[in-house]
């Protein structure tokens, strides 16, 4: 029993798009309505601002934007997820999040060559859930800035 | 036993106290002859033994009491003061740091000092540290033949022989405890504490830390050093309850070859000590000057400076509700509630004054260590090198201080490595052999400034700009039009050295551009003069504090940003007319000076900006060192006390923002960006 619970992650599902995502609950520190966002000059073009999350300064970065998809005004339904890595807090807006759920291990199966819209790259691997199909997110690769510099020397 | 508690004490008062000696210690290899700083690094060593012994750290306590018992030898000009020793003393200041330190991290200090307490006990015999050990020594082989139960070794037996001659009393003394007694430990206490008040317990049989753990039966000697008579000593041990019996006799010193020996070797090692001038008396009692230590101490209380931190997190939080009030109050415009945030707004400006005062620490902090530093990389590296530290008092914030040791250590690592020049070069160039790095810290209007300044070879500006282009740090093109300042400057850059073979120093892949980063994450900037042949000066500005700063809040179409009141020379309105053009730039006349305009919305790319129609510029006038620029503006919100937040580390490492320095939370509870002038301005 405890031996199946330790194989198990638990995962915040979001939605993009029409695509589910999932990060692992232990990345996530809460999950926010949209608020007023204060655009930070020179940043790249994914990153949409910084927010007041209770005292502290919080940048925020459009998902869609950063998966190459197009905008969307926010709605409704429209959510913060922030993350926590390495001491970095970062907001990521999606169009949805409203499940938490537990993923058996041998459910999750290394990412294919290419998965939908966004690039293999950010993608750990996928779960099959009966007939749900979670893609889960590689968010060093999500954070990461190696293609960002490569834009940046593009360019200049 | 629960010793957690006195822990952090026990950890603060160390450092303290090995500071302390660090610092007499190198006073005392300028001066050597000068006892009464060797009372000083006695009397902290003492401190620090007992702490130890205290708290249970057993090898920290025994290194303190061998080095102890050098620096007590020293005091009573039975040895003098040579590098050699000091070489090992300092040594031991090493290890006795490196234990603290684990101490601290949550270590149980434990090291082994047998070689460095070898070596001290060489030293305190008055052998060369190089010699080896005991066996060298006949006379510790053979060894003092007790005449008691309290067996002396050599040096014991000079402080005893010398203590006589100043007319002190010594005795041994016997006491045998009641055989019902239950805390033979506490007995002890009490005995060697009525012993202390009239004399000095040199030596007990068995040791202390036998006594104190009770491993004794239930006799025990002590050996002592008193102005008092057999008859009160003998009074004064009975009072203590539990005791059966106390013998005590004076104490009788055995053959007279073997102290005559020991006389003669004393007198050897403090030969060179009588060509000095007249030194000091022996130094004065130590029940004196531990009340005299006393007295000189302030009224002050020690405050965790996690404590403070919540504090000023706490302020904080009221200084963005005082601007949320001051907006609101404002807005309704209603007197009686303005006069009321008018006066909180005051009494928290006190406030906010007093707990800034609070936070603020003395850079001595930080130049303390470097005396010790500069000392070994001069003999590591073969300079000779004279460190000469003004404004030590100049105070910081804490934040400040603990982010800039790290650059500052750099600097001078830098200044002796690549500044100083070998003394054979620097006397066949005419110089002192000797060379001087001065360390100098001040305030200035809203900063603070540390300078560090060598009379080395200078930097020369050819072989910068030759490294430099040949990095690609700068294009041909750029060379031809930079200043030698702007040249110098280039050794920060980052990927830059001019070492021409990597030194153990400062080859650590670590450049001046780590510097420069954090120096400028700080909010201050970096700036290099230099003289070629005639010696360099690193010049660091810094902000008073990094949480609360004035700012002069602006808006640029429908966003709000902030620039910092300590960059702004003012403010003023200029009509379009006013402009001129140099080298197709936009530049303004500002008091008899070519001020560039630099328009912000383009170089934040603000969408919507509204004022293209005006015939008017709002401008803020911003420096930076001498150089100025006019920055363009729609409007003017006000001044405003803000609290400092970072971008977070992900815009700030993963993505660096251009002209961003960071962000503050307006009371609205909005976040504004405040503007970084300093890189506005090229």
């Amino acid at each position: 029993m405890t031996q199946s619970q330790m194989e198990e992650t638990k995962v915040i599902v979001f939605q993009l798009k029409n695509e589910e995502y999932g990060v692992p609950v232990n990345q996530v520190g809460s999950i926010e309505r949209v608020q007023h966002i204060t655009r930070v000059p020179n940043s790249p073009d994914f990153v949409k601002g910084v927010i007041n999350l209770r005292g502290i300064v919080t940048p925020v970065v459009d998902l869609r934007t950063r998966f190459g998809l197009e905008e969307l005004e926010h709605q409704e339904n429209t959510r913060m997820i922030i993350v926590q890595m390495d001491q970095m807090h970062v907001g990521l807006v999606v169009d949805a999040a409203n499940d938490v759920i537990d993923i058996p291990q041998e459910a999750i199966e290394p990412a294919p060559e290419v998965v939908g819209s966004v690039e293999a790259d950010y993608i750990k691997g996928v779960a099959k859930l009966e007939k749900r199909l979670l893609i889960l997110l590689n968010l060093d690769k999500v954070f990461s800035n190696a293609e960002v510099k490569q834009l940046q020397s593009v360019e200049g | 036993m629960e010793m957690n508690q006195y822990l952090e004490v026990f950890i603060e008062e160390s450092k303290e106290h090995l500071q302390t000696v660090n610092d007499a210690l190198l006073k005392l290899e300028k001066d050597p002859t000068d006892l009464t700083i060797v009372s000083e690094i006695f009397r902290s060593a003492h401190t620090l033994k007992g702490m130890a012994a205290t708290m249970g750290y057993q090898d920290l306590a025994d290194l303190t009491h061998k080095l102890e018992n050098v620096l007590d030898a020293v005091r009573n000009e039975q040895m003098s003061v040579h590098t050699d020793m000091l070489d090992v003393v300092f040594d031991s200041m090493d290890d006795l740091e490196w234990m603290v330190t684990d101490i601290a991290s949550g270590g149980e200090g434990k090291k082994d000092v047998q070689r460095i307490v070898e070596k001290l006990r060489q030293i305190e015999n008055g052998e060369s540290p190089e010699e080896q050990p005991a066996s060298s020594e006949p006379e510790s082989a053979g060894g003092p033949v007790p005449t008691a139960g309290v067996q002396v070794d050599q040096f014991e037996q000079t402080v005893l022989k010398e203590s006589m001659d100043k007319g002190y009393n010594t005795y041994e003394i016997t006491i045998t405890l009641d055989e019902n007694c239950l805390l033979k430990g506490a007995r002890v206490y009490m005995v060697f504490e009525q012993l202390e008040q009239v004399g000095e317990v040199v030596k007990s049989t068995p040791t202390v830390d036998v006594l104190e753990a009770e491993d004794f039966d239930l006799e025990f000697s002590v050996l002592v050093i008193t102005e008092a008579a057999l008859e009160d000593l003998k009074e004064r041990i009975l009072k203590v309850s539990e005791v059966q019996s106390v013998v005590i006799e004076p104490f009788k010193f055995e053959e007279e070859t073997v102290a005559a020996a020991v006389e003669e070797e004393v007198l050897e090692v403090a030969k060179p000590q009588q060509t000095a001038p007249e030194a000091p008396k022996q130094a004065p009692k130590a029940e004196e000057t531990q009340n005299s230590q006393k007295q000189t101490q302030n009224k002050t209380i020690r405050v965790n400076i996690e404590r403070l931190d919540v504090l000023m997190n706490l302020f904080e939080e009221l200084v963005i509700d005082r601007g949320r009030l001051e907006q609101i109050s404002s807005e309704l415009n209603q007197p009686e509630l303005q006069e009321t945030v008018e006066r909180m707004s005051r009494i928290s400006g006190d406030l906010q004054n007093i707990i800034l005062n609070m936070r603020m620490v003395p850079v001595e902090q930080v130049f303390n260590r470097f005396p010790r530093m500069v000392r070994q990389l001069a003999r590591d590296l073969g300079k000779e090198v004279n460190l000469s530290v003004h404004g030590a008092e100049t105070e910081l914030d804490r934040t400040v201080i603990d982010e800039i040791g790290d650059p500052l250590v750099h600097l001078i690592r830098n200044a002796l490595d690549h500044g100083l020049e070998t003394p054979d070069v620097r006397k066949a160039s005419g110089k002192e052999s000797m060379g001087t790095i001065e360390l100098r810290a001040y305030h200035s209007g809203n900063h603070v400034f540390i300078e560090i300044s060598d009379d080395g070879a200078g930097i020369n500006r050819d072989k910068v700009l030759d490294k430099a282009l040949s990095n690609g740090v700068v294009t041909p093109e750029q060379a031809s039009t930079l200043t030698d300042r702007q040249i110098y400057e280039l050794i920060m850059a980052s990927g830059f050295s001019t070492a021409d073979k990597i030194s153990d120093i400062s080859g650590r892949g670590v450049g001046l551009d780590v510097v420069k980063n954090t120096i400028e994450s700080l909010g201050g900037s970096i700036t290099i003069d230099s003289t070629y042949g005639e010696g360099s000066t690193f010049s660091i500005q810094l902000p008073l504090t990094l949480s609360i700063i004035s700012v002069m809040l602006i808006e640029i179409g429908q966003e709000k940003y902030a620039v910092p009141l300590s960059s702004i020379i003012e403010t003023a309105i200029i009509q379009k007319e006013d402009i001129m053009y140099a080298h197709n730039k936009k530049v303004i006349d500002f008091r008899g000076k070519v001020v560039p305009l630099v328009f912000l919305e383009d170089v934040l790319g603000t969408p919507e900006s509204e004022r293209k129609h005006e015939n008017h510029y709002s401008v803020v006038v911003v420096r930076k060192g001498d150089k100025m620029a006019a920055i363009v503006v729609d409007s003017f919100i006000g001044q405003q006390e803000v609290v400092l937040k970072t971008l977070g580390t992900y815009l700030t490492n993963v993505h660096s923002v251009f002209a961003i320095s960071g962000a503050t939370i307006l009371g609205d509870g909005q976040v504004a960006l405040i503007i970084d002038t300093n890189a506005l301005i090229k």
